[in-house]
């Protein structure tokens, strides 16, 4: 308990960095993945295949191998952000890959008539699209992508890593203040299982409210 | 479109021309988005010889084979034994004693909730573990949990009748285990199994944050490398293909052995899993997901 009361002040900022990294990466990460996805279903032959190869090769990309890349590669161009912004870069892109796949079969599991029917109907592609397509994917796709999201909030540990202001680059902090390691972990433990927990109970809420019932 | 979706009508020929040109507009940007990272990469000299020089040497090229092979030694153990974890834990929690059940799903679910990277870190600093046992240990523990939860899917996935016509043929429950029930488990998720193991090999990457001498971390011996103008951008370029070719041949088979099983009458029992991240995602479930 005294590791976490003494040091009260460098918790809650490696915390809130932690739920900064994710937060920005999850809002990067959902709307890179939705622009994905769209090119995946796109009846444009280029998009359809730039869609693909960007989700294969990212999906199989080691997301260490994604840091060292982007934080210590990408200086080399000349182009020099915060560090925090490169995390949120690798990390959003990184998840955009699963996100692009969880929408994409969301979107595969409306039955065809539904869009015939609709057609038939005389709606419009955007009508076609916003009022039978998309409501209907969205009820499917809410327990995948949170997840994903959730794995995301995981994997930000490998920011902190990489020296980024981070729940888990507390501990050297500490590891040099002489506090006793283990406890020290214990603290960091359970900061990364209060974030997992609200954001599976946010999905939780969600699917209830909108999920399909089965 | 090669399967037929919800979105779009069999395009008329009008639709089919107004298609092309979309596709050909969109191919040319994209084609000046790759030229242009290509004349950045000239611009900032990455092709210089100095850059590549390096790679000419056998000392290095040993370095980065080196690397490689640790890498893959650590995939191998951090496979074996969370194969052998799972396999283990997959059995706590169907167990028919309410002590070990609860033990192990308490297990199962601590390890998935953490990230793997808390545990890599914990072993190896606060536990002074050596590099390679810190970095398979975290490994095993939480790809071990993960597969439990795949085995037991599997096990509970089998067909109702298989199991109670073998209660009813008087076998006992391991028999009931061994004999029926695992077998077609293990055949149906046999894609999503190597989907887990494709995770475990790109996490052996994070064996480079504790100093392991793998692959990347030879990489990064290369890179910071004064004499040869810092060649960090060659360095990813030979690295990267290697690594990614690697879990594209391990997500390949996954999807092989997807598609052979389901063709497989050995299988009829069970729903065989789809390989891909629709299965197995880089975190797993969320500790309390809500079950489809």
């Amino acid at each position: 308990m005294k590791v976490l009361t003494d040091n009260l002040s460098t918790y809650v900022e490696g915390f809130l960095g932690t739920l900064e990294l994710t937060v920005y990466s999850s809002l990067l990460a959902l709307a890179l993945g939705f622009v994905m996805a769209s090119f995946r279903v796109a009846p444009v032959g280029s998009l359809r295949i730039f869609g693909t190869v960007w989700v294969t090769v990212l999906r199989n990309t080691p997301l260490t191998l994604l840091f060292f890349a982007v934080l210590l590669g990408l200086p080399r161009f000349g182009l020099v952000l915060p560090f925090e912004v490169f995390a949120v870069l690798a990390l959003g892109c990184y998840t955009s890959a699963f996100i692009c796949e969880a929408l994409r079969s969301g979107i595969n599991t409306v039955p065809t008539g539904q869009g015939e029917a609709a057609r038939s109907l005389g709606m419009t592609f955007g009508q076609t699209l916003s009022l039978v397509v998309l409501p209907q994917a969205f009820r499917s796709v809410i327990p995948p992508v949170g997840s994903t999201l959730i794995a995301l909030a995981k994997n930000s540990a490998i920011a902190g890593a990489f020296s980024v202001t981070e729940l888990l680059g507390t501990y050297k902090t500490l590891g040099e203040l002489g506090y006793n390691v283990v406890w020290t972990f214990v603290w960091i433990a359970v900061g990364y299982l209060a974030i997992t927990l609200a954001i599976s109970a946010l999905f939780h809420v969600l699917e209830q409210k909108f999920g399909v019932a089965r | 479109m090669t399967e037929a979706t919800a979105l779009y009508d069999v395009p008329g020929p009008r639709t089919r021309r107004r298609h092309a040109l979309y596709g050909a507009v969109s191919a040319v940007v994209i084609l000046a988005l790759v030229a242009w990272i290509l004349y950045l990469l000239f611009d900032t000299a990455q092709f210089t010889y100095t850059k590549w020089m390096p790679f000419e040497y056998q000392g290095i090229q040993e370095l980065l084979l080196r690397g490689l092979g640790n890498t893959l030694k650590a995939f191998a153990l951090a496979a074996v034994l969370s194969l052998a974890l799972g396999g283990m834990l997959a059995a706590g929690r169907l167990s028919d004693h309410r002590p070990v059940r609860l033990l192990a799903t308490l297990v199962v679910e601590f390890f998935r909730a953490m990230p793997v990277l808390v545990m890599i870190f914990f072993i190896f600093v606060a536990l002074k573990v050596q590099p390679l046992p810190a970095l398979v240990a975290g490994l095993t523990l939480y790809n071990g949990s993960v597969l439990a939860e795949v085995f037991r899917s599997g096990v509970h996935a089998v067909e109702r009748g298989q199991r109670e016509a073998a209660f009813a043929l008087g076998m006992r429950k391991t028999q009931v285990m061994t004999y029926v029930l695992v077998p077609q488990a293990v055949r149906a998720m046999l894609p999503a199994i190597i989907s887990q193991l494709v995770v475990a090999l790109k996490d052996t990457s994070l064996g480079f944050l504790i100093t392991y001498e793998e692959f990347l971390h030879a990489g990064k011996l290369i890179a910071s490398n004064l004499d040869y103008d810092l060649p960090f951008i060659p360095v990813v370029m030979v690295i990267s293909p290697i690594y990614i070719g690697m879990c594209m041949l391990l997500s390949w088979f996954a999807g092989w052995v997807s598609r052979r099983e389901q063709r497989s009458p050995k299988t009829e029992a069970v729903a065989v899993a789809t390989a891909g991240p629709g299965a197995l995602l880089p975190g797993g479930e969320p500790p309390m997901a809500p079950k489809p």
